[in-house]
């Protein structure tokens, strides 16, 4: 991808996001993820309609980075039964990471695929992703299974 | 000044963190490489020569440390560091002589481990904490600690220079204060015994805390010294070698004297050592102008850096070379991030002071600290930086 456009997507998510800011109503589950490698901080809600991925929404603070994904991955995942959101949870990880992962399933999300570039930004792109995750893993078995290692939740 | 003692200054860096760790200059990194190199041993066990010399020379800190900051050698423990220290005062002292219904005053500026450690006690004890109120520039005055005590007032626990602000306390005359009025004065100096003169016994402390690594040693030792009637009833936080005279069967035991029962275990003998090493080089080049310096340089960056709209300053006044600020509209961190791509170490997030957001319509900020080996030349080239921040997202995304 080209750099200028990339650069204008992620500015764009991170200047007016996506879904940024909670609401209070029944039937979400919340959880706050925040990253030991830097200062981002975000609240996650998430709410399911059967295996239906009706809502979810972000807020706090974080960089440019964190939020963009947050922005780009809510916006792919919306809509999305569960199974294909994992599916695009784990692609989109693998991307992060360096390994092997579906493009076309991506998308818009293939604006971080040079982001292994800067180590220290991995987590930041990763954050939401985790947090989406956990938020799963509590909604379906009460418990996280995300990598508590990596990342803490308060 | 004194660029040529540093390693690291021989790198393309300009290193503007000082408040999280300083860097080390090669006479700390030699005499601590002596000792791992010629000398390695464990102290107060060894008859052979060189635990003798090294003996002496982590025993001899101590006379330095006191001489430093003006205090009873035998009432200065080696911790490792501020927040150690500080959980000593309160798990070890504070503990068994605070009740119920006696007040302890912080304030919201303060480094989370002199906040966290007494809300934890607080959560067993049961006595009340206080915020003193800070001034529109967030500085703290003794008019308004003196607003805030009543006959409950048992503590005032505060940093010496803040972490954030880096506003300088008149510790002079809250230590008077505090002397006049019965109440417990613990300073945390982690910000100010490395930029400044600090003196103990003036200032009427009754506890002084600082780090290391903080001024030119090395990371992993601090410093806790107390008046020698409080560390006579203060508990040790850890028991083992080193730190007991003797023990029975029948559960009694007998601890040594003041400092050693508050070093339990081997300690961090290389790291003292480079202590040591650290305050003399500090000395020779001079507290006093060390602190001028800083002044200088600070105002130096202040006058640059108010000609550039996007900058909000959090503070004008402050006499540390500590200076936080943003770049409107743009997050910390990503700042950090843009600077980082000119070789400029700063530090970005909330350093700690969680509260300070509850004053500061801020959460988040960049901080630039500096110390004596900082030049006109480094502040110079963070000034470009910020001048041409248009492009920031260029550099970062």
């Amino acid at each position: 991808m080209d750099d200028n456009l990339r650069r204008e997507i992620i500015l764009d998510n991170y200047q007016e996001p996506f879904h940024k800011g909670l609401v209070e109503e029944d039937g979400y589950c919340k959880i706050n993820t925040s990253s030991k490698s830097c200062i981002d901080n975000l609240d996650f809600i998430l709410k399911k309609n059967g295996d239906i991925i009706e809502d979810i929404r972000f807020d706090g603070e974080a960089c440019a980075i964190s939020t963009s994904a947050s922005s780009i991955l809510i916006r792919k995942l919306i809509g999305k039964k569960e199974e294909e959101a994992i599916q695009i949870l784990e692609n989109y990880r693998n991307m992060i990471e360096e390994k092997e992962y579906d493009e076309e399933l991506l998308g818009e999300l293939t604006v971080y695929d040079q982001i292994s570039k800067q180590p220290n930004r991995k987590n930041c792109a990763l954050l939401p992703n985790v947090a989406i995750e956990k938020l799963l893993g509590v909604m379906n078995h009460g418990k996280q299974h995300a990598s508590d290692e990596e990342f803490k939740t308060c | 000044m004194n660029r040529e003692d540093f390693p690291m200054l021989k790198e393309d860096i300009v290193y503007f963190d000082n408040g999280a760790t300083t860097l080390k200059p090669q006479c700390v990194i030699d005499r601590m490489n002596e000792y791992y190199s010629h000398h390695t041993s464990n102290i107060h066990r060894g008859d052979y020569d060189a635990a003798v010399i090294t003996n002496e020379a982590y025993d001899h800190v101590r006379d330095i440390i006191g001489h430093f900051v003006h205090a009873d050698p035998s009432c200065c423990i080696y911790t490792s560091g501020t927040t150690m220290s500080i959980n000593m005062i309160v798990f070890g002292y504070m503990r068994y002589h605070l009740h119920k219904g006696d007040e302890v005053l912080l304030n919201k500026a303060e480094h989370a481990s002199n906040i966290l450690p007494w809300i934890r006690l607080q959560e067993e004890i049961g006595f009340t904490i206080r915020y003193v109120p800070l001034e529109d520039d967030y500085s703290l005055t003794l008019d308004s600690i003196k607003s805030c005590v009543t006959s409950h007032t048992k503590v005032i626990s505060l940093a010496h220079v803040t972490n954030v602000i880096g506003d300088v306390r008149d510790v002079e005359s809250i230590g008077s204060y505090c002397h006049e009025n019965h109440i417990l004065f613990c300073v945390d100096g982690a910000q100010s015994v490395p930029h400044m003169k600090v003196d103990f016994e003036k200032c009427h402390m009754d506890f002084l805390s600082f780090s290391g690594h903080k001024m030119c040693g090395p990371t992993g030792v601090g410093v806790l010294i107390g008046r020698k009637e409080l560390l006579e009833e203060m508990k040790p936080l850890c028991y083992g070698g080193g730190m007991n005279a003797s023990f029975e069967e029948d559960n009694s035991y007998e601890l040594k004297e003041i400092p050693i029962r508050f070093e339990a275990g081997t300690p961090p003998i290389a790291e003292v050592i480079g202590l040591g090493e650290a305050i003399l080089y500090l000395e020779r080049i001079g507290l006093e102008k060390i602190h001028q310096y800083e002044k200088e340089l600070k105002e130096y960056l202040l006058s640059k850096v108010k000609d550039i709209p996007t900058i909000r300053v959090y503070h004008q006044s402050s006499e540390s070379g500590i200076f936080s600020f943003n770049i409107k509209g743009v997050f910390a961190q990503d700042t950090s991030i843009y600077l980082n791509h000119y070789h400029i170490y700063v530090r970005a997030g909330n350093h700690c002071a969680k509260l300070l957001k509850d004053v500061m319509d801020v959460k988040n900020t960049v901080r630039v600290s500096m110390y004596f080996y900082n030049t006109k030349e480094d502040v110079d080239r963070l000034i470009e930086a910020l001048q041409n921040s248009d492009h920031l997202y260029q550099i970062v995304l």
